[in-house]
């Protein structure tokens, strides 16, 4: 094993990442009767209460590119994000059939009232919208936050057919702390050494935990970065720049791959914010339920789904970010429609603007095909970016 | 068709005496946030849905109702231009329409309707109720204008009930922040009593208005209860909830009504009393308030009355029982902001047009589809298929925007209105009613 080189690991995760069918999950939850698959939607959920139930959560981040949306749209106005309506696709096409549950966190207006559609369509299967606190008081939100997770851990009992305890919840914390370190790992090679691991490879690789259960991620991202170390990759004269704003609807890989081409090494992001959303170790000792929403409230990282108390902060997680890797600029790229991205985004520009930092921005969606004007507006970018430095 | 003259002579529009009422009460309001900065008197920004008029009321704040203003502005016809000016600032065409008219006015000098400059909010309270937007909305207000802004979150209503961890959040953040940060601002201490005064004198404001809005039921109906409906909310979904004023409005309006339905009369409409009913329709989302006559005029013209709609419950579901309870001042707030239309999930808001279909005997559903608006337009089309289905009612679909003017395509939704009104003429007489 410890020969496996990188483009053997990114190509498994190419297979599980183009693989609308949830085989890897399906022969989880095959492989030992009475098991059960919780599949759960951008932008976070505490996926160690899942875990510590014995079950899978599976990540659904809609159907991407891969996915031919035919019954989907009826669903949707035109003027709606893309997400929603592959992920009904998805739904409605038997794709999701040996999930056992859904959860819709609480991101935005869209997935919210997708809760209530879930109900309607798929009335057998148990779905839930999980509501986290936009107020960090521990009294005030963190109350809240623990009394939600302990009706879902009460749900999850039910569906499991036995009681979660205390050490279960511990040993899943552990479990998931394990693979957030490894990511976070993953993070600063690339920000250190960009060549070695390419976003569009990151990518892969950190969307497997999506579907994986996570010991096995975690197995994965440790190959990946030992194998990253010992190959040989060309340095490009690329730039380092920031992506944000792809927080829930995902961008076609090819995008990614055409912000590669274009000169940019993207040295930090906002994919999958759920396996990076606590920054730090959660502790593993006392009531791991409060140890949840402490990190939650204290502990977890700015995006547009939430709500920033302190104005002096805002925006300030970018500007951050830019020091920490050394980014050169930061873009800007949303899905189409999505409210919480493109409403953030001027306030967000201007705190940019105050720190100097260049930006550029655009939309997409999850099945854009033509990346020719991105490709283009990237290498602009890239350019002037350059320029300046020199100047 | 006879040409309609295009601004030839301003047009008389009829209204009838509560709307000339109503139309005072908004004037007197807007003066008194123009008056502020002379008279001393702080201001409060907060949004309809979860508003706490009665709470702000107790500081001795005025509410300043940023999407009112949008409205307004719609009618007005600015919108547009306050719309194109956020865009041009860097706001995206794909976001809520409220928002840029709101923030295109600020940058333009924030002129209210009266033609005065409005006030600076003293504090922001962002009531966090029934709709995402509102969070970014305010968070771009802050930039702005820097001011404390205070976040009170209501939990969305997902599974159908209002469980005791909501209730005791929402009463948790009105104690530890919103009302320190309320005597904070206002230098007014917090008096329970004077709370509940103003909770009672909202429940019998609400009374009267459950009275206009179930008036509907009769036949003819003597109210619209939606295009006529948004003058009938705008009292107690703004800055009057828990005055002496609204429940002199509301008396003064259920008089009205009642001396309509004594007379067998269909409602008021711009050009005068409805002569005959025809369609009697239930309608579910926001209007448009850009081309707001012209578009009410497509259902009068027709004979089509609205007699239940969603969008005149986003401040308040009093209709379905509920009650400022001002023996229970904080639990009432909290019951009051969790149970607006837009806080209730999909399923509670398709069985809400189902009974108002049934109650109301409507001919079917109309679904005015708002481009910009998340929080109302996703889903709208399964709410459709299914009240359909339930209902056996046809229902239809139309698209515009809520200030956008570029949204609203008059031959559009007339040719859909036209094909509505046919199909429920179709099902009347039983051709296509055999599914
Ligand atoms: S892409 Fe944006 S608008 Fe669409 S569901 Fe996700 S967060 Fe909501
Ligand atoms: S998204 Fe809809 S509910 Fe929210 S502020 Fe805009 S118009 Fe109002």
């Amino acid at each position: 094993m410890t020969n496996t080189t990188t483009s053997e690991i990114v190509e498994r995760c190419q297979a599980l990442y183009d693989d609308m069918h949830f085989n890897a999950a399906r022969e989880w939850k095959k492989a030992v009767p009475g098991r059960k698959v919780v599949g759960f939607m951008p932008i976070y959920i505490p996926r160690e209460l899942i875990h510590a139930a014995g079950m899978l959560p599976l990540g659904i981040m809609g159907g991407g590119d891969n996915l031919e949306v035919i019954h989907g749209d009826a669903y949707y106005q035109s003027y709606i994000c893309r997400i929603p309506r592959s992920t009904i696709e998805l739904g409605v096409s038997g794709r999701l059939d040996f999930v056992d549950a859904m959860l819709f966190p609480s991101i935005c207006d869209v997935i919210r009232n997708l809760s209530g559609m879930w109900k309607m369509l798929f009335p057998n299967v148990y779905s839930k919208y999980f509501d986290v606190p936009q107020t960090y008081e521990d009294s005030v939100g963190g109350e809240f936050y623990i009394g939600e997770m302990r009706e879902f851990l009460h749900d999850l009992e039910e569906l499991g057919g036995r009681k979660i305890t205390d050490d279960d919840i511990r040993n899943s914390i552990a479990v998931y702390n394990e693979n957030r370190k490894l990511i976070a790992e993953l993070y600063d090679l690339r920000a250190a050494k960009p060549w070695l691991a390419p976003a569009s490879e990151a990518y892969l690789v950190i969307r497997a935990g999506l579907v994986l259960p996570v010991e096995e991620h975690s197995k994965l991202l440790r190959q990946y970065i030992d194998a990253t170390s010992s190959e040989d990759r060309p340095i490009k004269d690329n730039s380092k720049v920031i992506v944000t704003g792809m927080f829930c609807e995902q961008p076609p890989l090819n995008l990614l791959k055409s912000l590669e081409l274009s000169g940019c090494y993207v040295v930090d992001d906002d994919f999958m914010l759920v396996s990076r959303w606590l920054v730090d170790d959660v502790p593993t000792e006392g009531d791991p339920v409060y140890n949840l929403s402490q990190a939650f409230l204290h502990h977890s990282r700015s995006t547009a789904a939430k709500y920033e108390p302190n104005q002096q902060e805002k925006g300030q997680f970018l500007v951050r970010s830019v020091k920490r890797t050394g980014a050169e600029g930061v873009i800007f790229a949303s899905p189409s429609f999505c409210d919480p991205a493109l409403l953030d985004r001027p306030m967000l520009q201007h705190v940019l603007a105050d720190a100097g930092i260049p930006y550029i921005a655009f939309k997409y969606a999850e099945n854009s095909g033509q990346m020719q004007p991105i490709r283009e507006q990237a290498g602009t970018f890239v350019d002037s970016i350059k320029l300046w430095s020199a100047a | 068709m006879k040409p309609t003259p295009v601004k030839a002579k301003a047009q008389e529009v009829i209204k009838d005496a509560s709307m000339l009422k109503q139309k005072e009460m908004m004037a007197k309001h807007y003066d008194r946030l123009s008056d502020a900065p002379e008279t001393g008197q702080k201001v409060a920004s907060t949004f309809v849905p979860g508003n706490l008029n009665e709470l702000l009321m107790c500081f001795d704040l005025v509410n300043n109702l940023p999407e009112v203003n949008a409205i307004q502005s719609g009618l007005r016809r600015q919108s547009g231009g306050y719309i194109m000016e956020a865009e041009r600032s860097g706001h995206s065409e794909d976001v809520c329409t409220y928002v840029k008219s709101d923030i295109g006015m600020m940058m333009k000098g924030n002129i209210g309707p009266n033609g005065r400059k409005l006030p600076n909010p003293d504090v922001l309270l962002l009531s966090y109720t029934g709709c995402f937007t509102f969070l970014k909305w305010f968070e771009l207000l802050r930039e702005q204008y820097k001011c404390p802004t205070i976040f009170l979150q209501t939990p969305y209503m997902a599974d159908g009930k209002v469980t005791p961890n909501m209730v005791q959040y929402m009463v948790k953040q009105f104690k530890e922040d919103v009302i320190p940060t309320l005597e904070k601002v206002s230098g007014v201490k917090f008096d329970i009593d004077r709370l509940r005064e103003y909770l009672k004198k909202s429940a019998k404001a609400e009374d009267d208005l459950v009275h206009v809005l179930q008036s509907a039921k009769n036949k003819p109906s003597p109210i619209d209860a939606y295009f006529g409906g948004i003058y009938y909310i705008g009292p107690i979904f703004g800055a009057f909830r828990g005055t002496d004023d609204a429940i002199d409005y509301y008396r003064f309006l259920r008089e009205e009504v009642d001396a309509r339905v004594a007379a067998g009369k269909g409602p008021v409409t711009p050009d005068g009393d409805m002569p005959e009913e025809k369609y009697r329709l239930v309608v579910e989302g926001p209007p448009n308030y850009t081309n707001f006559r012209q578009f009410w005029k497509m259902f009068y013209e027709e004979g089509a009355t609205v007699v239940a709609s969603s969008y005149t419950k986003v401040g308040g579901t009093y209709d379905l029982g509920f009650r400022h309870d001002y023996e229970r001042p904080l639990e009432t707030m909290a019951e009051y902001c969790l149970g607006v239309y837009t806080n209730r999930s999909l399923p509670m808001r398709i069985d809400m047009l189902v009974d108002y279909i049934n109650e109301y005997e409507a001919d079917g559903l109309l679904i005015n589809s708002i481009k910009s608006c998340n929080s109302f337009s996703a889903g709208q089309l399964l709410i459709m298929r299914e009240v359909e289905k339930r209902t056996g009612k046809p229902a239809a679909f139309i698209e515009t925007d809520l200030v956008d003017p570029r949204y609203f395509s008059a031959a559009n939704v007339k040719n859909r209105l036209e094909s509505y009104f046919q199909m429920v003429e179709q099902k009347r007489s039983g051709k296509g009613a055999a599914a």
